[in-house]
């Protein structure tokens, strides 16, 4: 076994296992009622449901033909034909496409600097020997408990000149403290005396950090990552203070404009959005887009939700 | 290596917390921070004596009781009905199902409900066909609480199911043996040890849930004050944002938005307080 397996292993709750190692219902406790399980099995039911139908709508419909979508009168539910004309539309070029660049660029690269910035930030704070150790704690904490505010926020940025700048979708965002201590905890969870060998052998804190910590802290890591990837993917208001250009708007931006403003206003995204092609019904782009705003989430999702469970504790139980 | 965060943190939060000093100018972007009049606290006199700043904050407070009586409760409640699922399996999948909806989008989520309660959305075209009067749901003020709460409750339930799930595995499970040998029924082990055991994590959430009060989901809100109109659904953040970036009034919605911060913070220390009078740790231990 290796260390990090015995690190992750020490983080996860023992009592859980033991407790529900099988499908065994323990001696001690009573046979559940007929009608408390059936109330049960029905409200997971439901719950199960609906989370998962309006997700399966928007798939189908954004697959379905103008046909099937006028006779489902909106949504459709049972897929008819199924065409991937909406999503030939939304890559053609034009702003959707533009958008999902953009998006993918200030996520990916927001994530690298943010996951970067917060390792070097969180292992400086795990060592309480450092330089001017508590104030530096306490200029993080703070910053978890005021908020300078909207307006004050903006002037900054604007003044910084990173008005219609990527950039301004990036750095303001781009550290968080809950995040730092979060892997903080977790890399003063590491053995001590594992660093300190290598320090007497003569290794310097960068090649400890980046051979050592990392790797044992991978779990975290991808816990911290998910959680900065799925904000830059998922923020819009940054674009729309800082953003004018409209060639420069993320999906996000782009998906409230046209969809969620456009239906309310004129209800004819198709014509905006659509460059050229057969004629689609316009239901089918929207939700094209809806889809294509879920997808990175729903790809990064199991890849990640092993990981999420420890992460997640770490957060729960140290705050 | 903590540099390139506290230039970060240096830059977008505490320059901007300096840069609340524009709520004591007469601020305006041609003459700049420094060629701007000092005003002292007139900014703060007009924003106390503004009915639209008196509006957003009590539509503010009642979105956050209701949400915090109607969605609050309820991951406590579905994780212990999860919890008794015995088999492991089922319990991970469903699980995973329900805190998806964590990771999308407002804008997702407010065009999905578009989409089923809107007035082009699936419902009223079933009534429609079936030869009812239509309902507007997304855009009519009498339901817009409601309709929130529904939203959050969408998005951020199974969230709150995983966390308490987690606090719940951590319970030692020979507590409800032990009871249960003594004679505790069912209801009493919930009462006696399932709610003690997790009290901490409820405390906490509470407590980051208060200092989040005066904000209740600021993206959910701006994407949707216009449908449902300001009488309803301009809340303090919607109304910082309009006052200064749209109408250009920079220092009134400055004063606007400090109060808006001094008061969070007063909420949170003072919640976490009152954690702490109760003995339990809250966001930080004494």
């Amino acid at each position: 076994m290796t260390r990090t397996e015995l690190k992750t292993r020490r983080l996860t709750v023992p009592a859980k296992k033991a407790k529900r190692a099988g499908a065994q219902r323990p001696i001690w406790e009573e046979q559940p009622t007929f009608g408390g399980s059936l109330a049960k099995s029905i409200l997971i039911g439901a719950i199960v449901i609906a989370v998962l139908l309006p997700l399966w709508m928007v798939v189908i419909t954004s697959l379905s033909t103008e046909e099937t979508i006028r006779q489902a009168g909106g949504l459709v539910i049972i897929p008819q034909e199924i065409t991937f004309g909406a999503y030939r539309q939304v890559f053609a070029g034009g702003v959707v496409t533009r958008a999902i660049g953009v998006s993918l660029f200030v996520a990916i690269v927001g994530t690298a600097i943010a996951v970067l910035v917060t390792i070097l930030g969180a292992y400086g704070l795990s060592k309480p020997s450092m330089v001017f150790f508590k104030p530096i704690l306490f200029t993080a904490l703070i910053t978890m408990f005021f908020g300078a505010g909207i307006i004050p926020t903006y002037l900054v940025v604007s003044s910084l000149g990173l008005i219609n700048s990527l950039w301004a979708l990036i750095l303001p965002t781009a550290v968080s403290a809950f995040n730092v201590l979060v892997m903080r905890s977790f890399f003063m969870g590491i053995d001590a005396s594992v660093l300190e060998s290598a320090r007497i052998d003569g290794a310097g804190e960068w090649r400890i950090l980046f051979t050592m910590v990392v790797p044992m802290s991978k779990a975290v890591i991808a816990v911290v990552a998910l959680f900065y990837g799925v904000a830059f993917w998922n923020a819009f208001f940054n674009a729309m203070l800082y953003i004018n250009d409209n060639r420069l708007w993320p999906l996000q931006l782009v998906l409230r404009s046209y969809v969620l403003q456009g239906t309310a206003q004129q209800g004819n995204v198709g014509e905006q959005i659509a460059t050229g092609g057969a004629p689609l019904a316009p239901i089918a782009l929207q939700m094209a887009l809806v889809v294509i705003a879920m997808l990175p989430i729903l790809v990064a999702y199991p890849f990640v939700q092993r990981h999420l469970k420890n992460g997640v504790m770490i957060g729960a139980v140290k705050g | 290596m903590v540099i390139p965060m506290l230039v970060l943190f240096l830059l977008f939060t505490y320059l901007p917390i300096l840069g609340n000093i524009v709520a004591f100018l007469d601020y305006s972007p041609y003459s700049g921070f420094f060629g701007s009049a000092f005003v002292g606290f007139d900014n703060f006199v007009r924003v106390l004596a503004d009915s639209g700043f008196w509006r957003a904050v009590s539509n503010t407070v009642v979105i956050t009781v209701v949400q915090l009586v109607f969605y609050f409760p309820l991951p406590i409640i579905l994780a212990i009905v999860l919890n008794s699922v015995l088999n492991e399996r089922v319990r991970t999948i469903i699980q995973s199902i329900v805190y998806l909806p964590h990771f999308f989008s407002w804008v997702i989520v407010v065009t999905i409900f578009q989409q089923i309660f809107g007035g082009a959305g699936i419902i009223n075209q079933i009534l429609r066909a079936n030869g009812a009067e239509p309902i507007e749901i997304m855009t009519n003020p009498d339901v817009f609480l409601a309709l929130l709460t529904s939203q959050t409750i969408w998005k951020d339930a199974g969230w709150g199911i995983v966390l308490f799930l987690a606090a719940l595995a951590a319970i030692n499970s020979s507590l409800y043996e032990a009871a249960a040998v003594d004679g505790a029924s069912r209801w009493r082990r919930l009462w006696h040890i399932t709610l003690p055991g997790i009290r901490s994590t409820i405390v906490l959430l509470l407590i980051l849930r208060l200092g989040d009060a005066l904000t209740v989901g600021f993206e959910q809100m701006l994407l949707q004050r216009d449908a449902v109109g300001v009488a309803t659904a301009e809340v303090l953040d919607t109304f910082v944002y309009y006052e200064g970036v749209q109408y250009g009034d920079w220092s009134f919605a400055a004063a606007a938005g400090l109060i808006k911060g001094i008061v969070s913070l007063v909420l949170v220390l003072g919640a976490n307080k009152i954690a702490h009078i109760f003995g339990e740790d809250g966001i930080y231990r004494r």
